[in-house]
């Protein structure tokens, strides 16, 4: 388990070993919604995740 | 390919390792493509697209099959299928029950539309899913705020008027998961008491249904006519039979392998392996 700051509210945020690019993490503080980018690279950063799009579903 | 992980893309994940299928999971949106170069490596022999953005996924599918990787499902299925005004005429060109539909482009012909279907209708955008956007749409002043709201957004799409009859049906809808010829499980799902809609996304509840006949023979002529390839057919219980209302081309299965205790995870992985050897 990886541990990072909250981008938003400065809070502890706990990232699963098997975490996935793309996966979304939220903040236990403040439930911002994140998504794990690791962009080619093996450290993990948080973006702010997408929010739903008129064309998400199925 | 994918470009969020939800439930169902961390179960094909998992599934795919027990299976020891070599599978590389790929974020859409972090990868770029050259429309020049004659092949796009990285992506492998065959293409599983489960993106939750439409446009996107059916964009990405186009540049893979141009350069010659096949996509499930292809990009003429996810056009079809993610646009409820080509699904219908997909469907009524094949006869395959429907529910009545108009389409129009103004609040004018919009409103014209419904005195010759009579309310109640159901307003539809033509792109979108989870129940987004859907009205039940009682009676004239209803339709025109409706209308009202849409002509003020600033949104293309929003001003093609879908409207269909409201069917009358029991409190819930069917959904059959098909792959190519084959009708795999169908659920119910039942609206809530403070809900008609029955959307899984909006808390429907979710229970087996038997595939009939009726079931099994709509659902392979549904397949058929778009394109075949791993579909959620939603369906109602008309007075009438069996009526084809939507089509979904990237489906979300977790309702589905709760209520019929299938592996339906495992299932897309045999179709997809099975696409590939073919």
């Amino acid at each position: 388990m990886v541990s990072c700051k909250c981008p938003e509210c400065d809070g502890d945020i706990e990232i699963p070993d098997d975490v996935m690019d793309g996966e979304i993490i939220s903040c236990q503080d403040c439930g911002e919604e994140f998504e794990a980018s690791f962009n080619g690279k093996k450290e993990i950063k948080l973006k702010p995740a997408e929010v739903v799009a008129e064309d998400w579903g199925e | 390919m994918y470009d969020r992980i939800r439930w169902e893309e961390k179960t094909l994940r998992d599934k795919a390792k027990e299976k020891g299928i070599k599978a590389e999971l790929i974020d859409a949106k972090s990868f770029p493509v050259d429309l020049s170069s004659k092949k796009i490596d990285k992506f492998g022999d065959i293409v599983l697209q489960r993106c939750i953005g439409y446009f996107r996924g059916l964009h990405f599918s186009a540049m893979l099959e141009s350069k010659g990787i096949s996509v499930i499902n292809s990009f003429n299925t996810s056009l079809l299928c993610g646009d409820k005004l080509l699904t219908s005429l997909q469907l009524t060109k094949a006869g395959i029950p429907t529910p009545k539909t108009y389409v129009a482009f103004s609040m004018e012909s919009a409103l014209d539309a419904i005195s010759k279907i009579g309310y109640p209708v159901v307003v539809k955008p033509i792109i979108g899913s989870w129940g987004r956007l859907i009205s039940l749409v009682k009676d004239s002043e209803s339709a025109e705020a409706v209308f009202e709201h849409r002509e003020m957004m600033n949104n293309s799409l929003l001003k093609i008027y879908y409207i269909q009859e409201f069917v009358k049906r029991p409190p819930r809808d069917i959904r059959i998961i098909s792959m190519d010829d084959e009708a795999v499980t169908a659920i119910y799902r039942s609206s809530t008491s403070d809900n008609w809609k029955t959307n899984v996304a909006l808390g429907a509840k979710v229970s087996p249904c038997k595939i009939t006949d009726e079931i099994e023979e709509i659902a392979v002529k549904t397949s058929e006519v778009l394109g075949g390839g791993i579909l959620a057919i939603d369906a109602m219980e008309s007075e009438d039979g069996i009526l084809i209302h939507e089509v979904n081309s990237t489906i979300e299965f977790k309702g589905a392998a709760t209520a019929s205790g299938k592996d339906i995870g495992s299932k897309i992985l045999d179709f997809v392996v099975r696409k590939y050897k073919n």
